[in-house]
């Protein structure tokens, strides 16, 4: 026998549902006024320094099936790279946004300021980039992606780096779509796979 | 916008690498829709970076009087909703078995009858009027939450032939990390739907799936008022040690 480790083991994920939306966005689930104020209704307020982007997209399931149910979460740095609370950090970005996609076409769309890049303990610099949580009916424990952007510089990012398949990096990569515009699907399976993270 | 106060978790270190056999098999044919929304590719294992360690905090200053109680605040407190009366109480803990302060926790359930009020709910059983079925409220100091509300009814689903859920209450749960984020559902001692549920049964570490099933708690209960259920929840930790590099700006 040996000594016990003081640990204990994280509670095991289940599903959110498709009925998450009337626990975390009431007023989207046909309930507004649940709550006097819901959360993460957007991660910038007025006067966010920065350029202003809206990203929009779908879930896309393995039958290359848009989901209408999914929820979203993002969690991200202000323009200068500095996350909420952290000094100097800009008082008008919250950094975090939960958002849904349309129940009837299946897109999402996220306005927020673009990210600064962010230094890791190790000191590597990373590009920046946003990062998504995906939960829906059938996702058993909630997934973790990025997204970064087409006209950063994406070359010495250690996540990205860490990727083998570079034809899979494209998968993490916001597509420029038009002036403050991106395109970015989170495709859940499929040759066309986004990279998801266990970090 | 929620409030943002500062990381206060002395505890600087990386977040602990998710145990995956803990959690949920994420293709599981027994739960259809698993299939064609489950990832097939391996997962991209790293270092939690900034981006994970640091994650969005809530203050009492989102919360309503009645958030945490959910057979009031549907009528904010007009009149209470039709169930059997039920006190859910426990505690987050991180797993280093230290208490999670501050941390947001959300609760969806559906009804009595075991009906959502959810635009895309079209079961038979009806709405009650006086129930709408979220509710959420902040642990304490130590750690502690507690929500009264009232015993979900069981619900069928389309999946297999004849699929019912247990009762059960949906969590979902913010710690001081995005990383940490965590949604899962809690099941009642006693339930025999448990063990018939495919998406209970996801869960393959018998261990892990006992942790998700609250017993009932007397002591805890009101005589003449409510029954009381304990439940406990634990959410990723970060590793402890004096060798690393304090992150910057934190
Ligand atoms: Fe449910």
């Amino acid at each position: 026998m040996v000594q016990k480790l003081n640990s204990l083991v994280e509670s095991a994920s289940q599903t959110a549902g498709p009925y998450v939306h009337i626990g975390c966005m009431p007023s989207y689930a046909g309930n507004a006024g649940a709550y006097d104020c819901e959360i993460g209704e957007s991660p910038i307020a007025e006067g966010a320094k920065g350029e202003i982007i809206e990203i929009t997209g779908e879930v896309i399931d393995g039958t290359a099936w848009a989901l209408r149910d999914a929820m979203l979460e993002s969690w991200q740095p202000d323009a200068a790279g500095k996350f909420p609370g952290q000094p100097g950090a800009d008082p008008n970005v919250s950094g975090f946004c939960r958002f849904a996609v349309d129940p009837d076409i299946g897109k999402f769309t996220l306005r927020t300021v673009k990210p600064g890049a962010v230094t890791t303990r190790n000191g590597a610099m990373q590009a920046p980039h946003i990062s998504l949580w995906i939960v829906a009916r059938g996702i058993n424990i909630g997934l973790q992606t990025r997204i970064y952007f087409e006209d950063e510089d994406n070359s010495s990012d250690p996540l990205l780096a860490r990727i083998e398949q570079k034809n899979r990096l494209g998968t993490l990569v916001a597509k420029k779509s038009g002036p403050g515009q991106y395109a970015f699907d989170v495709v859940l399976q499929g040759d066309r796979e986004t990279v998801f993270l266990d970090i | 916008m929620p409030d943002t106060t500062p990381d206060t978790n002395t505890d600087a270190g990386p977040l602990i690498p998710r145990n995956r056999a803990a959690h949920p098999q994420v293709h599981d044919v027994e739960y259809k829709t698993s299939v064609p929304r489950s990832p097939r590719w391996p997962l991209l294992s790293m270092e939690s970076t900034p981006s994970e360690e640091t994650g969005p905090r809530f203050g009492h200053d989102i919360l309503g009087e009645y958030d945490n109680n959910l057979i009031l605040n549907w009528t904010k407190g007009a009149a209470p909703a039709i169930g059997e009366r039920i006190r859910v109480h426990g505690r987050v803990l991180d797993e280093n078995a230290r208490p999670v302060p501050h941390a947001l926790v959300e609760v969806w359930q559906a009804n009595a009858g075991g009906r959502y009020r959810h635009v895309k709910d079209g079961y038979f059983a009806p709405l009650d009027p006086n129930f709408g079925g979220c509710g959420r409220t902040l642990t304490d100091s130590e750690g502690y939450y507690e929500f009264l509300t009232i015993r979900p009814g069981a619900y069928p689903w389309p999946n297999r032939g004849n699929d019912w859920r247990p009762m059960h209450i949906h969590f979902s749960l913010f710690g001081h990390s995005f990383g940490q984020r965590l949604i899962t559902q809690m099941y009642f001692e006693g339930d025999p739907l448990i063990d018939q549920c495919p998406i209970a049964a996801t869960v393959k570490d018998r261990a892990q799936l006992d942790n998700l099933v609250a017993p009932l708690d007397l002591g805890q209960s009101r005589p003449l008022d409510y029954l009381a259920y304990k439940f406990d929840i634990v959410l990723r930790g970060r590793r402890q040690t004096m060798f690393e590099n304090k992150l910057e700006g934190m």
